[in-house]
């Protein structure tokens, strides 16, 4: 079979190539960023290092790594490498609490971007012919923009129908006869369900590939989609902080996703011990971007946990190869597509009086849609412990926190010390949802 | 498309002035790549590292997976790997012919004679005004015609790769714009390949396929010529525009 590749240039480099380029780019970004961005100049000058001390890529772990905590004090442009001037688009992480992260593109890194998502469409078998209904955001997560781009380059005729319910959904899968899909898996679940009961006869629709990404998914659950919708479904990646989607994506062999290394350098670290873990073994994935100009991270760690190989693939591309994501090193989950994480919502629950500290999120789907509860535990020393009061903090939680996310959510106000009975926290997080 | 040059992380010195800092690049076969950069970016040293002129302290020169980090000037040569000198520095007492010869030193050593008049022939044919002054001192060109025979001396050993160093300087846009074209030309005709040094990046990306951007003896900036030309940092600092303008 004829594989579809976007770019052979640089998707079947030989390796020998990728790594000198990779070599080139990192040392032109050390070079930039040691200049132009304090937070990376300070870091050189503690660590004693200097642009040159970058000859190869061993030398990248001299370098402490580059963390979330990083960016947001970084609010909102301190870590950009070029005066504002020169940037064209400004994107924003999926901020909850605390400052987002701010991440912003040239002209040059916005045609990079698009080139990326297009290698990503194209390897999961997106074609000019498509029709492509994109059902990310678009707006200041960087998911549909990016995508979208991607899929124009490509030659597709793209439907920007963005978060739009979905009723307008498959309306528009249904008349404008959509053959490709993007979004997140979860999504597209609810979509397959909302077909199943309306008046819509599968058969139909037109639907033919699916790409789905922005959170993890099991192979059962691509099995589902697949069967549901009856196209076929494959995995990308991405974080906004290195530049959106468009960082990796499965091709038709679906044996782990093609990380485009010419944009990006991949390690794979032990989260506890920091050391680096051999091709093959799960660990942290921690990303150098060595073409971005407005927004250059040197070794960012995703809190993302997969495994890296570099034998070539059958397709034909020499590009390295990550797992599909297998867990989080921290307790952060993602619902409607939406990064949470638990010390977002203890800055909340901290401002209102009548509850304790401690908390528990309790995520489940139900009916493909995912809801949060957030159980929170009274405080022990209740002043007003009458029916009214009790219901007001309730009110006052739900509020609060549904306006912080976004989102509706469930709020159980539980007995004080329930959550701390045998004297330390239960784990924050439940998902009971199988992804 | 395979590398032909290649350099990964080399560094060298000027006395104690350490002017070439962890610089790579690579050129591939049939390439036109443009190294840009103000005067004394270490623009010119990378050619002489190159040439074996300056010796590298550390780092990999390779050139068709050789390495050539200290085989010294004459053998690169040989291996097809020429530099047109900055400044031209051409023999001015010399006739144009013998300064053509003289490009040709190593391959009349080798008794090559007949294909070398073949070549003078064909250097006529691309500089037609060099044929008109062929017995005329080199000194006495002007400074279009002396880059001119500093480009045809350089072919004439037969490169497959030219190192070109500041082509344009000191010559009127016209001329410069007609010497890169036979630079370009060269490439559709013979496949040369060539590594392109110039001041004047608006002249040199027309004709480039890539770029590297140097400043102060680093490489900040790697790109197609179109991201390049793009680049804001790049317009005005080496395309001479202010920010008004761009």
């Amino acid at each position: 079979m004829e594989h579809a590749i976007w770019n052979p240039q640089f998707e079947t480099m030989p390796r020998g190539e990728i790594e000198q380029l990779q070599l080139e780019r990192l040392q032109a970004t050390v070079n930039r960023v040691f200049r132009n961005v304090r937070f990376y100049g300070q870091m050189f000058e503690h660590e004693g290092l200097v642009p040159e001390d970058f000859g190869t890529f061993e030398d990248l772990r001299k370098l402490p790594f580059t963390t979330k905590a990083d960016l947001r004090s970084a609010y909102p442009y301190s870590m950009f490498a070029l005066p504002l001037r020169e940037v064209v688009r400004i994107h924003s992480s999926s901020g909850t609490t605390g400052h987002p992260t701010v991440v912003g593109y040239t002209r040059n890194d916005l045609a990079h971007w698009t080139e990326l998502t297009a290698r990503n469409l194209v390897a999961g078998g997106v074609t000019k012919d498509d029709v492509v209904q994109v059902f990310f955001g678009y707006g200041l997560f960087s998911g549909g923009f990016g995508l979208h781009h991607g899929a124009e380059a490509i030659g597709a005729s793209v439907i920007p129908v963005s978060s739009a319910d979905i009723e307008s959904q498959v309306k528009v899968m249904q008349d404008f006869r959509t053959t490709a899909l993007i979004g997140l898996p979860s999504y597209a679940l609810q979509i397959a369900q909302a077909i199943e009961q309306g008046d819509v006869d599968p058969n139909s629709l037109c639907l033919r590939v699916g790409v789905f990404g922005g959170e993890p998914w099991s192979e059962a659950r691509r099995e589902e989609i697949e069967q549901r919708l009856r196209i076929r479904a494959t995995d990308i990646y991405g974080l906004s902080e290195v530049g959106g989607p468009g960082v990796s994506g499965e091709c038709e062999c679906r044996c782990g996703l093609h990380i485009s290394e010419d944009h990006f350098i991949v390690e794979v670290i032990d989260p506890e011990s920091l050391e680096p873990i051999a091709d093959g073994e799960p660990g942290e994935l921690v990303f150098t971007t060595v073409a971005k100009e407005a927004f250059p991270l040197l070794r960012y760690r995703t809190g993302d946990v997969a495994s890296v190989t570099r034998e070539r693939c059958a397709c034909g591309r020499t590009l390295a190869r990550m797992s599909r994501i297998h867990r989080r090193t921290d307790d952060m989950v993602i619902i409607h597509g939406q990064n949470i994480h638990p010390a977002d919502i203890a800055t909340v629950i901290a401002d209102i009086p009548g509850v304790g500290g401690a908390f528990r999120l309790i995520v489940d789907r139900v009916a493909g849609k995912d809801t949060l509860e957030v159980e929170v535990e009274l405080s022990s020393d209740l002043s007003d412990d009458t029916v009214s009061a009790i219901e007001r903090t309730d009110n006052d939680l739900t509020e609060r926190l549904s306006r912080t996310l976004g989102f509706e959510l469930q709020v159980r106000l539980t007995e004080p010390r329930s959550l701390t009975a045998n004297g330390e926290k239960s784990a924050q997080v439940v998902d009971r949802r199988s992804v | 498309m395979s590398t032909l040059l290649r350099l990964a992380s080399v560094n060298a010195f000027h006395g104690p002035l350490h002017a070439l800092k962890s610089v790579s690049l690579h050129v591939n076969r049939g390439e036109i790549v443009a190294l840009l950069g103000a005067n004394g970016a270490g623009k010119s040293t990378t050619l002489n590292t190159i040439c074996g002129l300056v010796s590298a302290r550390d780092g990999t020169i390779e050139y068709e997976g050789k390495d050539i980090s200290s085989i010294g000037p004459a053998p690169i040569v040989s291996a097809g790997l020429t530099q047109v000198p900055e400044g031209r520095q051409i023999f001015g007492e010399l006739s144009v012919r013998d300064n053509l010869l003289m490009g040709a030193y190593l391959r009349l050593r080798r008794r090559d004679g007949k294909a070398v008049a073949a070549d003078i022939d064909q250097a006529v044919e691309m500089f037609p005004i060099l044929g008109e002054r062929m017995s005329q001192r080199a000194g006495t060109l002007s400074g279009g015609q002396q880059q001119m025979l500093a480009i045809a001396r350089a072919l004439m050993s037969r490169p497959r790769m030219l190192l070109l160093d500041e082509p344009s300087m000191g010559l009127a846009p016209l001329i410069v714009k007609d010497i890169l074209r036979v630079v370009s030309d060269l490439r559709q005709t013979d496949g040369t390949t060539v590594l392109l040094v110039e001041q004047n990046a608006a002249a040199a990306l027309k004709i480039a396929d890539r770029g590297y951007v140097m400043e102060t003896g680093r490489i900040v900036l790697e790109g197609s010529s179109e991201e390049l030309s793009q680049d804001r940092e790049v317009r005005r600092a080496y395309l001479g525009k202010d920010y008004d303008e761009i």
